[in-house]
Order: C-alpha cells, then sequence, then structure tokens
C-alpha cells in the first residue's frame, strides 16, 4: 500500500520556522508517518538532520532543486 | 525517581554549560528554545550570497546535539509582539527589551514544565553579564514575575543566589553549582575546556536584532511613518533586508544589495508595488506605502537606476509594477550618489 506524505510549505520561511512546521506537524502524526517539506531558506538543510537526530525523527531524503529545498521526514517512536 | 528540568537554549556557551552541569547531576535535562522573529539565527545568512560560505547551523539545534537532549522550539512571535511594543521595565540601548523578554521567556518555560511535568528550570544566566537583565538585583525580579519563583535555577551563578527549590530539595548539589559573575568570560571558557567542548558560538548579546542599533532605528522609523507600534511578521523579516531609503513620509524603498536578497524580495512581489531595471542589470526594489503618483515614481526609479550597472548612464529603463495593476515602463536619469541626501538613508 503506498504510504500517505503529508506536504508542507515553508518556502520563504526562514530557519528556525521550518522546523516549527514540521516538529508542529509530526505532533499531530502517528509514529511512522512521513511529512515532505519545502523551504527557500538553505539552512534547513543543516538544521532539519539535525532537529531529526536528536529528537529521534528519521531523515528520509533531502534534496536541492532550483534554490528549493525539499526533504522528506518520517516520525519516530518517540513522543516529540 | 529522576528528576526532569528544561534548560532555555540560547545556543550560546552559557546555556550549554548550566545544562550540562546539571545533566552531570544525573537530572533528566531538556532544552526550550524561543523564537521571537528578531532571533539572528540563520537569517541573514540564509539570504545573502556574501555570506553563503558561513556555516548554516542553528545554534541551539547544535548545542542540544552536544548535550544530547530534545530540543522543543516554540514560535512565540505573536506573543512576543506586546514585549517589544509595551515593555514594562523598558528598552536597554536600543530597542531591546531584553528583562521584559527572559520574564516572558522564564514564564513560558514555566508553563511549559507544568503541562509536562518537569519539575524546574535552567538558564544560563550570570550576574553581572548583562547590564539590564542578569544584574544581581534584576535575578529575583524575573523569578518573581515570570512566576517561576524558586524552580528557577542558574547553575552558573547560584552560589551568588539564595538556594532554589531543586537546591532545598536536595534533587541537585549545590555544592557543584558555580558562583561565577561579571563581564569576563574566562570562568565559562576553562569550564568549557574542562568539560571538553572545544566548539562554541559566542553571541553574548548578539543573538537578537533588537540589540542592533541599526536595526532599530529602522524599526522605530517603520512605527514613527505608521503612527502605531505594531508590526507583522514580514516587516520585522523585511527590516533586515537590503538598503532603506526614506525620500519622503509616506513612502520607503527597501533596494536589494546583491542577488540573494534580491530573490528573497522578489517573494514580496505580490504584497509590494516593485521596481527593477530593465535595460541594464540591477536590484529589485520594493515600494513600501501608498501607490506612487508620478512624480514620486520618477524619483523612486531614479533611486533604484543609481544602485544599477547604468548608474552613469543619460537614461535607465526600469519596469513599475503594482501588483492590483498592469507593470509599465519609464526611463529615468539615475540619481547621483550626491543627490541622495545621507538622512534618507535608514540605517
Amino acid at each position: 500500500m503506498k504510504q500517505t506524505v503529508i506536504e508542507l510549505d515553508a518556502r520563504r520561511l526562514f530557519c528556525p520556522m521550518p522546523v516549527i512546521r514540521l516538529q508542529d506537524s509530526l505532533k499531530q502524526q502517528a509514529a511512522g508517518s512521513r511529512v515532505k517539506i519545502f523551504c527557500t531558506d538553505p539552512g534547513v538543510m543543516n538544521d532539519i538532520p539535525t532537529w531529526c537526530r536528536i529528537n529521534g525523527h528519521r531523515l528520509v531524503s533531502s534534496l536541492e532543486e532550483d534554490h528549493e529545498y525539499i526533504l522528506v521526514v518520517e516520525k519516530g517512536p518517540d513522543e516529540s | 525517581m529522576t528528576r526532569k528540568a528544561v534548560a532555555l537554549i540560547s545556543g550560546g556557551l552559557d546555556s550549554l554549560l548550566a545544562a550540562r552541569l546539571i545533566q552531570n547531576q544525573g537530572i533528566h535535562v531538556e532544552g526550550i528554545n524561543f523564537y521571537t522573529g528578531f532571533c539572528v539565527e540563520g537569517h541573514t545568512h540564509a539570504i545573502r550570497k556574501k555570506d553563503k560560505d558561513k556555516v548554516k547551523r542553528n545554534n541551539a539545534l547544535w548545542v542540544a546535539e552536544q548535550l544530547g537532549i530534545k530540543l522543543h522550539i516554540v514560535d512565540i512571535v505573536e506573543e512576543y509582539k506586546d514585549i517589544v511594543i509595551n515593555p514594562k521595565h523598558g528598552y536597554g540601548a536600543n530597542l531591546n527589551p531584553c528583562l521584559d523578554c527572559k520574564i516572558f521567556m522564564v514564564q513560558k518555560a514555566h508553563e511549559w514544565i507544568k503541562a509536562n511535568n518537569f519539575d524546574f528550570i535552567i538558564t544560563g544566566e550570570v550576574i553581572g553579564q548583562r547590564p539590564m537583565s542578569q544584574r544581581k538585583k534584576t535575578m529575583p525580579v524575573v523569578s518573581a514575575e515570570s512566576g517561576a519563583d524558586d524552580l528557577l535555577l542558574r547553575p552558573l551563578c547560584a552560589l551568588n543566589l539564595e538556594e532554589t527549590k531543586p537546591e532545598k530539595e536536595k534533587w541537585v548539589d549545590r555544592n557543584l553549582l558555580k558562583d561565577f559573575h561579571g563581564r569576563s568570560r574566562k570562568p565559562q571558557m576553562a569550564l568549557a575546556k574542562e568539560m571538553g567542548f572545544e566548539d562554541y558560538a559566542q553571541p553574548a548579546g548578539g543573538c537578537c536584532f533588537l540589540t542592533d542599533s541599526s536595526y532599530s532605528v529602522k524599526l522605530q522609523d517603520l512605527w514613527d511613518n505608521r503612527g502605531h507600534k505594531k508590526y507583522e511578521i514580514d516587516d520585522i523579516m523585511l527590516l533586515k533586508v537590503g538598503r532603506h531609503i526614506r525620500p519622503e513620509q509616506g513612502f520607503k524603498l527597501i533596494i536589494a544589495r546583491e542577488e540573494g536578497e534580491n530573490r528573497f524580495l522578489s517573494g514580496y512581489k505580490n504584497q509590494f508595488q516593485t521596481i527593477k531595471t530593465v535595460s541594464h542589470a540591477g536590484p529589485l526594489a520594493l515600494v513600501e506605502g501608498e501607490p506612487l503618483n508620478a512624480e514620486q515614481l520618477k524619483l523612486a526609479c531614479a533611486i533604484t537606476a543609481r544602485f544599477s550597472k547604468g548608474r552613469d548612464e543619460a537614461l535607465v529603463s526600469l519596469e513599475y509594477r503594482n501588483p492590483n495593476d498592469d507593470a509599465h515602463q519609464l526611463d529615468v536619469k539615475p540619481l547621483a550618489a550626491k543627490q541622495i541626501p545621507q538622512d534618507w538613508y535608514v540605517a
């Protein structure tokens, strides 16, 4: 079964706002859920992976495409 | 029973050390970081191309990772407006309401520990470190007015202060806390070395745009010209970007200084009137204010052209666009540098 991925638009937001949007979105999801976030602040390529590591979530993928940064994160088992 | 503390993590050295001192006593520590909209973290180097080689790390996240703790980042942009607009204890040297800010953040942390069943709050405050918010006289003010009272522990200077509940109840051993005071950073640097921290940020007051005089002048100008002290998040973001030129009451130009700022400002095309050079490479300018009349538009274009590659040409073509109207083109003679009075520059 294809997994549902929630999409979040964090374009034009500066760190840590994309991280906050991601954090608040994942709070509403069950463990294993995935969120795909679209950003324009290059700082997310460092901040979101760090945030995932310290809070027990998994960075599934990250890529840069035409000045946009697109990351997919899977919610970990811990409540965050 | 393992006691739990939440540490206010700014990303600087002091909060790193304070949290580690408490972790070392077997306390479960998690971090909390508040986003006000004025935080320096990330913003300008995310926009400006010249800063692209700087490390784009959020220091609060980095500190949390060094400590091996969770970090909760809380958006307080809306609630924080009242602190900036009406600070009960007044401003510092610029528009920085440092004491009210500290009280507010500790108050939010206090609400957080009650909601999450934590036992106490720790901060990296040091008596005498900052002229407004970290004085011996103001420390009890922060504890009392935030509502945290004796649940607020400052591990780096606890020995200079009255015992707090975590010390009285022996959750932490007071003898292992510190007596730091004053503006010297040497004790913190020595403790960092002892704890094995070699790489750390040195913000010491530089983590908030409101402590910056140029930024504060722009914010005051915004309030003066609107006739009130309200602001939205886009207002305070735009104050961080570009040259701000106000030729007259009622309109201001925000002119990009380089490619990164051009790209950033172009995100506001649908909210602002814009001017862009078309005959030569040049900046994008946002116009803040009511729709320009013909005379104002000519002046705004001549100023914008001044910062283009065509600045020495007889005529430069520019495109003016109002989000509610069609774009149209104008040809103007760029102003010379000396034709732009210094007092038009807002900074």
